[in-house]
């Protein structure tokens, strides 16, 4: 991109990818501020007028957006930790030289192509069904009473099925970070007297901190949409209702689109107050 | 004190041995330099003494211990490496500082330490800077300063200056063999630059394949090579061998003259030959000599600046004492 010429044709030449990503992303975006002012029950009279902020108002102030907004919290917090930690693990582990290692990375990855509505069903009929999932013959075994996951420990069984889809995005990220570690730098450490422990906390650790802040921010964007699992699952019962599942049940259950569309922009302001919050703390590993 | 005894150390990979049955003493205080084309096994050897590496069989003595069996940490040893791998996310400081802090050392100790070896490399101005920040100079020094604070009984040197450009690498070499003086401990320096080893060493070991040519101080070396494979490494430019019927002459199944024992001479020399490419340095000129009927192409050093060009026919007077005279198998007679 060295001349005019070329700067300016390159501009030409990325217009048409940036106009329709742009309209892509501005319609849906100003239709859902142009709905959450306006009073709009499709099955209850359709589109009647401006309301102002009443919607918002109405948002906010229903019992169910606060436990919304915690769960989602909760979920998102619980997967990144669970996903950052077993990833640190199981990419040390990959990295090591061992026979049939392409086969065990491909395993490894494979729960990130199963699509999440069939991953949650499966989890949920095959593994944490309370009579003849994996789990409750497991605890049967062992003479203990099954558990009935998704009611009784429901939180924590979202926080279990989603993990078990990202771990291999954060295993694949992480593993091309610590593949990239010059071994000199552990074999000097080792020369200075670092033990096993030592090496992995002042040289491999800060080695991936770049990494750990990629997996979290992408990881964050997707973790605070999550739907399918909950949609699959629970059904948002038993205090796994998240931001987008309470906005899913205001527009198509509770037939209110302008409610929802004011809930989406609750969503979307979370989200950003997340994304700032994050790169204050994580985003400083990025510069260097 | 710093005595390193190699005893019959064999070094294996899978099926291949790469050093064969080996035995080499390298007394305190000695700056021993192993010096060998690439693949030799050089690095193989260092890696042994620090430990990276498990010895097949033999043993590793250091002073006089068995360290055969010790971790890299309990060796005693400190290695500068190739790449230098300081530590990215450390300041200089604290990189200098982490042999002591995992020594479990007192902080005032450490700091006193690291003061002290700043100073000695000249490190204080870029002491809080990261490794990032430096330059391919200064990044070697700190690795340096990572290694002498530990005050180990030797240093080891992994090639520490082939990242470095021409200028600085012959500053650092110089600079290295002050430390040496100063500190007057045993450094073992790996090299493939035979003039990295001529330059620096008190005791070069030649390697080939594994196995140890000749050791010997850097003029024994130049003077009396023990085979060809030596008096072809060391010294530059390299020895011219000479082949057949001159030979013979000789009662040598090869002779070698190096470079700067071939006279140019105005005319009636020994030999005469066509020059091909002459490299003028000044001080010196490089003359490489084609068509002398004496096999390969021959190169000869003048002294000073002769306008001798392309496609000059040159008249050459070996100094017929400086011969180097080697049998079929390829070991020196006298």
């Amino acid at each position: 991109m060295a001349t005019k010429a070329s700067r300016s044709a390159a501009r030409i030449m990325m217009a048409p990818a940036v106009i329709l990503l742009l309209g892509w992303m501005l319609v849906p975006l100003i239709m859902t501020l142009w709905f959450s002012f306006r009073t709009y029950l499709p099955l209850r009279g359709g589109d009647q007028g401006w309301t102002g902020f009443d919607n918002y108002v109405r948002f906010v102030t229903s019992s169910a957006f606060w436990p919304a907004v915690q769960t989602t919290l909760v979920i998102v917090l619980g997967v990144l930790i669970i996903t950052v930690a077993l990833g640190v693990l199981l990419s040390m582990l990959l990295d090591q030289p061992m026979w049939g290692q392409g086969v065990v990375r491909i395993l490894v990855i494979a729960p990130f192509f199963v699509m999440p509505t069939v991953s949650a069903l499966v989890w949920k009929n095959m593994f944490m069904d309370p009579v003849n999932g994996v789990f409750a013959h497991l605890w049967r075994f062992f003479g203990a009473e099954p558990v009935s996951w998704l009611s009784d420990a429901s939180l924590p069984s979202i926080i279990m099925i989603v993990s078990w889809q990202w771990l291999p995005f954060a295993t694949l990220i992480l593993l091309t970070a610590i593949q990239s570690l010059d071994s000199e730098q552990l074999e000097a450490a080792e020369m200075d007297g670092a033990p096993h422990l030592k090496r992995f906390w002042f040289i491999v650790l800060p080695h991936l901190s770049r990494a750990i802040t990629i997996v979290i921010l992408i990881q964050t964007i997707f973790l605070l949409a999550i739907f399918a699992e909950i949609f699959v699952t629970t059904g948002g019962a038993f205090g796994t209702r998240t931001l987008s599942y309470l906005i899913y049940q205001r527009v198509l259950e509770s037939q209110n689109i302008g409610l929802g569309s004011a809930g989406g922009v609750y969503a979307i302001i979370l989200a950003n107050i997340v994304a700032i919050f994050l790169m204050r703390i994580v985003g400083k590993n990025l510069d260097n | 004190m710093g005595q390193i005894q190699l005893k019959q150390v064999t070094k294996s990979f899978g099926e291949t041995q790469v050093i064969p049955p080996l035995d080499l003493t390298i007394h305190d205080g000695e700056f021993t330099v192993f010096v060998g084309p690439s693949g030799c096994g050089k690095s193989t050897l260092l890696r042994l003494i620090a430990g990276l590496e498990d010895i097949t069989t033999g043993h590793i003595e250091i002073d006089g211990t068995d360290a055969t069996d010790l971790v890299p940490a309990k060796r005693g040893l400190a290695m500068v490496f190739q790449s230098y791998a300081l530590y990215p996310h450390m300041s200089v400081r604290k990189n200098i500082a982490f042999p002591l802090r995992m020594a479990k050392m007192e902080q005032a100790e450490i700091d006193q330490r690291v003061n002290a070896a700043a100073e000695v490399l000249n490190l204080a101005d870029y002491i809080d800077r990261r490794p990032g920040q430096l330059s391919g100079g200064q990044r070697q020094r700190v690795a340096i300063g990572r290694a002498i604070v530990r005050e180990p009984s030797a240093f080891l040197f992994d090639e520490p200056l082939s990242n470095l450009d021409a200028a600085l690498r012959v500053g650092m070499r110089m600079e290295i063999s002050e430390l040496h003086k100063k500190l007057e401990t045993t450094m073992i320096y790996v090299t493939h630059d035979q003039v990295e080893a001529m330059t620096m060493a008190d005791k070069i070991v030649v390697l080939q394949a594994g196995v140890i040519e000749q050791v010997g101080s850097p003029l024994e070396l130049y003077r009396t090579p023990r085979n060809k494979f030596v008096a072809g490494f060391i010294g530059s430019p390299k020895m011219n061998f000479i082949e057949g019927e001159e030979a013979a002459k000789h009662n040598a199944h090869t002779i070698g003259f190096r470079p700067e024992h071939i006279d140019v001479v105005e005319s009636g020399g020994m030999w005469q030959g066509t020059v091909g490419v002459a490299e003028h340095l000044g001080s010196d000129t490089f003359f490489h000599i084609h068509n002398t009927g004496l096999g390969e192409t021959m190169t000869v050093r003048a002294i000073g600046d002769v306008s001798l060009k392309h496609g000059d026919t040159i008249h050459l007077s070996p100094r017929v004492e400086e011969v180097h005279k080697f049998n079929a198998e390829g070991l020196r007679i006298e």
